[in-house]
């Protein structure tokens, strides 16, 4: 990651956050959406944040962070590729696309590339599946691929800022 | 309190309104198995061992927290009911490490008894297993996640009894585990150790550390000369290991178990909690006296000094200076003892016997030494010495009820009582008392401060003084009283805090007695009867009364709170960062 994603600027907007959400009831996943939101991940040091803002145990945020799929403890890339891997899109060679692109991106499924510039997620079913096999990238949709779609999709995004 | 009328089996029953199926079920003699359920600890529902069917439900129940209704129809024995429990435990245990033969908790398992008793013989799933992790890091706890079937009692023991919450379910769905933020180190976590957590679990999923094979070391080392202390506690329910009830006292054949193992000398911790009362009575008197910090509160309990250290730090001046009973024994085995028999305290090694896995971490404090020799050397549970005997294959209720060496083995019943909440406060009034009035006073009993309730609160008039006391167990408790303080509303005096429920008779070291033991029996009552009575059956009865103790200030001390004193027998804390980055 070569962005400092843990900014004071972030902080303050977190303090808020909390401040806003904790004398409400249940205020744990309010403020961890507004979390992820603001730094793009939920790290030891945001969660040590709201545990004592919250009076909250720091392994029950954790155990929280960690069961919902939306929270991650480390941002994500600039381009999240979401590569539906539902049964439509498997069976219509969902498979070789990712390997393809984890081969063009050289980062693995559910990881990050050292530049921050992509994240990989094998998703299930994502409801397009009239256009198997489909991949997203953050809100773009691709469907109806080939292989030979995808060098130029990634290319699109490695040179875009 | 009403009726109701519902039936169990086809056979009509009225049992109070207020209970939950499983518990009519059991007061009309009839026995549903149970795993996540812990009275009062963990009511949750979630393994479905304990499901039954109840008429005009679609799917089986879970007993433990269905309520009684009129007119209900349970079955909770045919085929249907005694297939789901048996698939359940069956599934538990296609992702359980089943090496039970090497299993500490062999034989004490409520996964291998339900598996007995559900009549599984073979596992009829195979498949992945969740990947495990193993942590022996800590000096007090190993967690081993191949043995956990995510029950979640000590999730529960952890968070809501003890109010701290270091244990919690991480992940989700397959990959599901047990254990501390971001899976550290239980070493690198404010955990204080309590043990509550391997109390509670069913399986060998939460341990303590062993030190055993340390102990018959030094035992076989002739260079040493080897000292056992045993602490007040452990009279109280080692006898649960071999059989005998709950609650019964085995002093006897304790002092006698301890000879045969080979120690040189066979000491009570006792000794060392009425020195501990010369040290606190006279800290308090003087914090009285002095405009000290008030209010005092006691230190012997190492789960409570690291509760304290780690989550109210800016209190530390509350806590007596006093190092606990189980090290002022160990630093005055390294001088005084050393002295009076003239052997090198380097050649000593002392040996702690404890209700209390926090223990284990209270000897490697880098400050519990004296002249270089640390205090204790070696420190072991109840259960752990338990399995000594067993080692050593002593017919333990056979043993003859023997007695503590003379000198560092005599004590009082204010020694004795120390093992229960409320106990080292009632010693250090039956001391505190006389002091103020000079006089020797009958009544040495204080029954406000002793039994269960979480916080017991009372004022005692001596000699013209009010003192107002409050007793605390469990740090959820503590923790209720230290907010006071905080924020300046609590004009007690002085204070005890035990960390575990119940005091030391219920320590995390303490033999593991199981949900369905548990369920019926408030071990932490019945444990406590057995020191109250020893203590009732005692002629001395106050700390300052024991002849060894005037002994020992007379010929080593001079006197409580000396500057030998403070050297040898106090300490001090440090403020602990929770999760330092």
């Amino acid at each position: 990651m070569t962005k400092n994603f843990l900014t004071e600027e972030n902080f303050v907007k977190l303090h808020r956050v909390i401040d806003a959400h904790k004398d409400m009831q249940g205020p744990l996943m309010p403020i961890l959406h507004e979390a992820q939101h603001i730094f793009g991940a939920i790290p030891i040091e945001v969660q040590k944040v709201i545990s004592e803002k919250l009076n909250t145990p720091l392994a029950e945020i954790y155990g929280v962070v960690t069961f919902y799929s939306q929270f991650t403890l480390e941002p994500k890339g600039e381009f999240l590729i979401g590569i539906c891997l539902g049964t439509a899109c498997y069976v219509r060679g969902a498979q070789q696309i990712i390997d393809k692109i984890c081969e063009l991106t050289g980062v693995a499924v559910g990881k990050t590339s050292a530049d921050g510039k992509f994240s990989i997620e094998a998703t299930r079913c994502i409801g397009a599946c009239g256009l198997a096999p489909v991949l997203t990238v953050n809100e773009d949709v691709y469907g109806r691929l080939t292989l030979n779609d995808i060098p130029g999709i990634v290319q699109k995004y490695k040179g875009a800022n | 309190m009403s009726n109701v009328s519902l039936s169990i089996n086809g056979v009509q029953y009225e049992v109070p309104s207020e209970l939950t199926v499983l518990e009519a079920a059991r007061t009309v003699g009839i026995d549903i198995p149970t795993l996540c359920f812990l009275k009062d600890i963990n009511e949750v529902g979630a393994c479905r061992v304990c499901v039954v069917e109840v008429e005009g439900a679609r799917a089986l129940q879970a007993s433990c927290v269905l309520p009684v209704r009129e007119g209900m129809v349970v079955n909770t024995n045919n085929t249907r009911v005694r297939k789901a429990r048996k698939n359940t435990v069956e599934l538990l245990l296609a992702n359980h490490n089943r090496e039970c033969t090497t299993c500490v908790r062999s034989k004490n398992c409520e996964l291998q008894s339900i598996s007995e008793e559900l009549s599984i013989r073979t596992i009829p799933y195979e498949g992945e297993k969740r990947e495990p992790s193993y942590d022996d890091l800590s000096p007090s706890i190993i967690r081993d996640s191949s043995k956990c079937i995510l029950c979640g009692r000590c999730v529960s023991a952890c968070k809501n009894v003890q109010g701290i919450g270091i244990l919690e379910f991480l992940n989700r769905g397959f990959k599901t585990t047990v254990g501390p933020a971001f899976e550290m180190s239980m070493k690198d976590v404010p955990c204080i150790y309590c043990g509550q957590c391997m109390v509670t679990c069913p399986v060998g999923a939460l341990t303590e550390k062993p030190a055993i094979d340390a102990v018959w070391k030094l035992i076989e080392d002739k260079s040493k000369h080897v000292i056992v202390q045993s602490a007040p506690a452990v009279r109280a329910a080692l006898g649960e290991e071999f059989g005998y009830p709950i609650g019964t006292n085995v002093t006897g054949k304790l002092a006698t178990a301890l000879r045969r193992l080979g120690f040189d000398k066979v000491f009570d911790t006792n000794w060392a909690a009425d020195v501990t009362i010369m040290e606190e009575g006279t800290e308090l008197l003087d914090r009285l006296q002095n405009g000290g910090v008030l209010p005092m509160i006691t230190s012997c309990s190492p789960g409570w000094v690291r509760y304290i250290e780690f989550q109210y730090p800016e209190l530390l001046p509350h806590l007596s200076s006093c190092k606990s009973p189980q090290n002022m024994f160990g630093a005055l085995a390294k001088s005084y003892y050393a002295e009076k028999h003239g052997i090198d305290p380097k050649d000593i090694a002392v040996v702690s016997v404890m209700p209390c896995t926090s223990k284990k971490s209270e000897i490697v404090r880098p400050e519990l030494e004296v002249n270089g020799y640390r205090d204790v050397d070696v420190s072991i549970t109840t259960r752990e010495l338990a399995l000594m005997i067993k080692e050593a294959r002593l017919e333990f209720d056979k043993l003859e009820e023997g007695t503590f060496d003379p000198f560092m083995g005599n004590y009082t019943g204010a020694g004795l009582i120390f093992g229960a909440t409320g106990g080292v406060m009632e010693a250090a009034l039956r001391t505190v008392a006389d002091v103020l009035t000079g006089e020797d006073l009958e009544n040495v009993e204080y029954h406000a401060v002793r039994g269960i309730e979480g916080i017991k609160e009372a004022t005692v008039n001596i000699a013209g003084k009010e003192i107002k006391i409050a007793v605390a167990h469990n740090t959820t408790n503590a923790g209720i009283l230290l907010e006071k303080i905080k924020k300046g509303e609590a004009d007690y005096h002085f204070i005890e805090v035990m960390a575990c429920p119940g005091g030391c008779v219920n320590g995390g070291g303490q033999p593991i007695q199981p949900a369905n033991v548990r369920n019926v029996i408030d071990i932490r009552a019945e444990r406590a009867k057995a020191l109250y009575s020893e203590d009732a059956s005692l002629t001395v009865r106050k700390s300052h009364k024991n002849p060894e103790i005037k002994k020992l200030y007379d010929e080593f001390l001079g006197k409580p709170n000396s500057h030998k004193a403070h050297e040898l027998l106090h300490t001090h804390y440090v403020a602990k960062e929770k999760f330092p980055l």
